[in-house]
């Protein structure tokens, strides 16, 4: 296994108190495996994304484990998590169009960069790489501001990787571009995965179909939870969790029209995770919700790689 | 019915706009009462520049948009307003955060209510909060940080609905909802729709379109490539554009490869 992630705790840190934003996560990463982490906003998709890489000063680490190919990461560390970055552990981050350094010539940024981390820039393995993902040579000599928005994701794409990192994360990377490009990047994603480039990959997305498209199994997250997890196929076509079987029947798909076939929402919000209810925290939206649902259902296994955390399910 | 006729937009770019660029070219459709029409498009295709258009934020270079045979531009903007409103992207920025969300309601009353009772205008708020779906309990007197996005994007909605409104801009509406909230406004527009109101739907998301509208304009670069009853817009697009724009989207039970 490349990762393995054991009852991971990460708060925030507010003037009312603790935010349990990820609250006891735990799963496991395959060599080759894509992970679509998907969850509404609040679910602490994000959270676990940033708490693999770098914790923000506002975020605590406090409790668990994260061991990437047999090492612990020391994720609450910042200096020492260092050598980690960029060659165990990278990422794509969700705003490309302002990732890169406007006051330097791409190829000079990149050179620096790669000299802050002690490696030597291998000039015909970048050409090779941006020939890949299809962009010019002549783009090294260039300003960020000179290439479109497309062009500038497809280069942080190619920097992200360039020292094939174990593990590579991408935070929403799609959310700002046309449904178009969306595809182009997803494929070259996948292209990177195959090639190895990266062993395995967290893409974090709200929207489920587009996950689909990319990865192996498809992990939904609720309320710092996690709610179900299970290979792409099921989390689709046979969800456990009555969360997923909401959320998925709730979205929209070419071909459905509001006259024949009417969709409906989820009613109500998600909790307030400053002081959140004991028990299952999905209860109060939940038709199926009853007694036992005071306590907090555990994630089981309740087929071959399919964890579900629901009372019901089991 | 709200009609656009060979409606351009050019705007001037470069540092002493020496240059130009047509954001909307020539673009001609038209919305009946009880009708949700939806504008298609990706960035820089031009369907805010519509909507900003049809809304008076922003004046065509050349062309006309007319209401029941008058031309807008010829209105008063107070009569005018009244017949035509707008919702747009962001629920939060569209709110003053130091006032109570509800404020936007005594904003309406002192331009156009202002001799109106209090007890008839309590009234009418309660059903236009009706009409929205929302109790007013749970939105009456709170601040816009307490309420949701589909809150706050529902009370922007029945804000426009106090006044009597025959057509609604609604420009990326629930782009910033959540899955499981997005589609009860997607519903609710739906709703509206039974009862008269025109609805102008902007978004960039074919699903959406296809799900709650009557007819389909798709935009590509300023230009209308392709316009038509939903069905056939989807079912048999005839545009290269329009195929290789749904050949895109990610389907939930289809993977692209199969397709």
């Amino acid at each position: 296994m490349t990762l393995e992630v054991d009852d991971l705790r990460v708060y925030y840190r507010t003037l009312k108190g603790d935010v349990q934003a990820l609250d006891g996560v735990s799963f496991g990463l395959k060599d080759g495996e894509i992970l679509g982490l998907a969850g509404e906003s609040g679910c602490g998709k994000t959270t676990l994304g940033k708490a693999l890489i770098r914790l923000d000063g506002r975020m605590k680490h406090v409790g668990g484990s994260v061991t990437l190919d047999g090492e612990t990461l020391p994720i609450g560390d910042d200096v020492r998590m260092n050598p980690y970055r960029f060659k165990q552990v990278s990422l794509i981050p969700q705003y490309s169009m302002s990732a890169m350094n406007p006051t330097r010539k791409i190829g000079r940024m990149v050179r620096e960069l790669l000299e802050s981390r002690r490696e030597k820039l291998d000039l015909t393995e970048l050409h090779h790489r941006l020939e890949l993902v299809e962009l010019p040579k002549d783009v090294l000599g260039k300003y960020p501001i000179e290439l479109s928005g497309g062009m500038k994701q497809r280069m942080v794409m190619v920097i992200s990787t360039l020292l094939n990192p174990s593990l590579l994360i991408a935070d929403e990377i799609t959310s700002a571009l046309d449904v178009s490009t969306q595809k182009a990047v997803v494929t070259t994603l996948k292209g990177f995965r195959d090639r190895g480039f990266v062993k395995s990959m967290v893409f974090i997305t709200h929207d489920i179909s587009l996950t689909n498209q990319l990865a192996d199994t498809i992990m939904v997250m609720y309320a710092g939870k996690l709610a179900e997890k299970a290979p792409a196929a099921t989390v689709v076509n046979a969800p456990k969790h009555p969360y997923t079987q909401l959320l998925i029947s709730s979205l929209p798909e070419v071909g459905v029209r509001y006259a024949d076939k009417r969709l409906t929402g989820i009613p109500g919000n998600p909790p307030s995770l400053l002081n959140p209810v004991a028990g299952c925290r999905f209860r109060d939206r939940c038709p199926l919700a009853f007694d036992k649902c005071a306590e907090e259902p555990p994630p089981v296994e309740v087929e071959k790689d399919h964890v579900v955390a629901c009372w019901k399910a089991a | 019915m709200l009609k656009l006729d060979g409606v351009t937009k050019v705007y001037r770019i470069g540092a002493f706009g020496g240059q130009t660029m047509t954001a909307v070219d020539e673009a001609g459709f038209e919305i009946k009462p009880g009708e949700v029409v939806s504008l298609i498009g990706e960035s820089g295709s031009g369907k805010s520049t519509i909507g900003k258009m049809v809304l008076r934020l922003l004046s065509p270079t050349a062309g006309t948009i007319s209401i029941d045979g008058h031309d807008i531009k010829k209105m008063g903007k107070r009569d005018y307003y009244r017949k035509v409103q707008g919702v747009f992207q962001d629920p939060f920025s569209s709110y003053n955060p130091v006032f109570k969300a509800d404020r936007v309601f005594g904003m309406i009353r002192e331009v156009y209510f202002k001799g109106v009772p209090d007890k008839e205008w309590t009234a009418k708020i309660e059903a236009a909060l009706d009409a929205v779906r929302l109790s007013p309990g749970a939105v009456l007197n709170k601040f816009p940080h307490q309420l949701s996005g589909g809150q706050l994007q529902r009370l922007l909605i029945a804000r426009a609905l106090l006044l009597d409104i025959e057509y609604l801009v609604a420009d990326e509406i629930i782009s910033m909802l959540d899955a499981s909230t997005r589609i009860d406004v997607l519903n609710l527009l739906a709703d509206l729709k039974l009862r008269g109101l025109g609805v102008l739907f902007i978004t960039h998301d074919l699903a959406l379109g296809n799900y709650i509208s009557d007819r389909t304009v798709v935009l590509h670069k300023g230009r209308i490539v392709e316009y038509g009853p939903t069905d056939a817009v989807f079912e048999q697009p005839e545009h290269a554009y329009t195929r290789k724009l749904l050949a895109s989207v990610p389907q939930l039970h289809t993977k692209w490869e199969d397709a």
